[in-house]
């Protein structure tokens, strides 16, 4: 909704557009996380909060396996829906570069969902405490992926305190799933969140010592 | 509250896609990374072909950063590098290289990377 598609540097682009963009030629790893969640609920801001390029975004069909070629010149079917996907990119050192996808959760959505889920580490899952239902579609498509996840809180202004019990049943989440509080505006709560979903992989990943 | 739980697993859609859309090599990822200067441009090549290859003149760029540029959906951007790439005009590479396979302290560098970035 608050994409403004064409607004920005429209077919101007070319190497001009592109240029600052490029990687890095030490990039050698490309791995990318998912930061899932209803309409509204604050990806784009957390992706722009940690971000290093400005904040890209893909206007995907929902129904990519019905997109033309003939639509690539430019001649675009305006009937058919689509829906913005914001990214933003990360330069972690040591050749390791990260992308943040801004993924809507709905049904709708499911076969571009499974587009972008191929390949990623895992979904950062974005709740509005004051809509948890608007999060339920997002948590069984994560599921259904396989993909491992952490559940970021998001809280505004006039969100209600519930417990983390209360929180975790209503969710239905997956026992030793983390659930943390972030900000999203916040940089460092960003990351933050970002580092309990990594910290979660690498503890699933290591063999069982006990 | 178990009512959302349960369905069919998923599969990529560009790989169980039949229509004009596949690829003519379905490995390219929306991570895979293009990179141009195979050769000299061709005349007469599409605009959108050209318009490719402009973007990645000077740098390597992922699938989905060339399409965000390009304003194409990443299907679109598909089919076009595809073409290129069977034109010997774009070379392409998967987003982590087969030889780096497996990378088991990959998660770690990213966590140490993030906390490098917290101020
Ligand atoms: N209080 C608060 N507001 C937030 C937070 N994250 C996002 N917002 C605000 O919520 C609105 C929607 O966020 P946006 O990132 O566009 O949501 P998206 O649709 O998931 O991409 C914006 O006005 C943000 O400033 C947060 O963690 N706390
Ligand atoms: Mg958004």
């Amino acid at each position: 909704m608050a994409s403004a598609p064409s607004s920005s540097s429209p077919g101007s682009t070319g190497a001009a557009g592109a240029r600052g963009i490029h990687l890095p030629d030490t990039a050698r790893e490309l791995v990318k996380i998912l930061v899932a969640g209803p309409f509204g609920v604050g990806k784009t801001t957390l992706i722009d909060s940690v971000s290093e390029i400005r904040p890209l975004h893909t206007e995907e069909h929902l129904s990519e396996a019905s997109a033309r070629v003939d639509d690539l010149a430019g001649v675009r079917d305006k009937t058919t829906t689509t829906v913005a996907i914001d990214f933003g990119r990360i330069s972690l050192g040591g050749g390791v570069v990260l992308y943040l996808f801004g993924t809507p959760g709905q049904e709708r959505f499911r076969s571009l969902w499974a587009d972008i889920a191929y390949g990623a580490l895992g979904a950062l899952v974005l709740v509005d405490t004051r809509r948890i239902d608007d999060s339920f579609d997002v948590l069984g498509l994560v599921e259904e992926t396989g993909l491992p996840y952490a559940v970021a809180l998001n809280t505004f202004p006039d969100s209600r305190p519930y417990t983390e019990e209360q929180l975790r049943r209503s969710l239905d989440l997956e026992a030793g799933t983390p659930m943390v509080t972030c900000d999203a505006r916040d940089t460092n709560s960003s990351i933050d969140a970002l580092l309990a979903l990594v910290q979660h992989l690498i503890a699933r990943n290591r063999p069982e010592t006990r | 509250m178990t009512g959302r739980r349960g369905g069919r697993p998923l599969v990529p859609a560009y790989l169980s896609t039949g229509g004009v859309a596949r690829p003519s090599r379905n490995s390219l990822e929306r991570l895979s990374v293009l990179t141009g200067g195979g050769g000299p441009e061709p005349a007469g090549l599409p605009a959108a072909q050209h318009a490719l290859l402009d973007v990645l003149d000077g740098g390597s760029l992922t699938v989905v950063e060339t399409a965000a540029l390009l304003e194409l959906p990443v299907s679109a951007v598909r089919v076009l590098a595809a073409e290129l790439i069977d034109q010997g005009l774009v070379s392409a590479r998967p987003p982590i290289p087969v030889a780096a396979l497996p990378a088991p302290d990959l998660l770690k560098r990213v966590a140490d990377g993030l906390r490098a970035l917290k101020q």
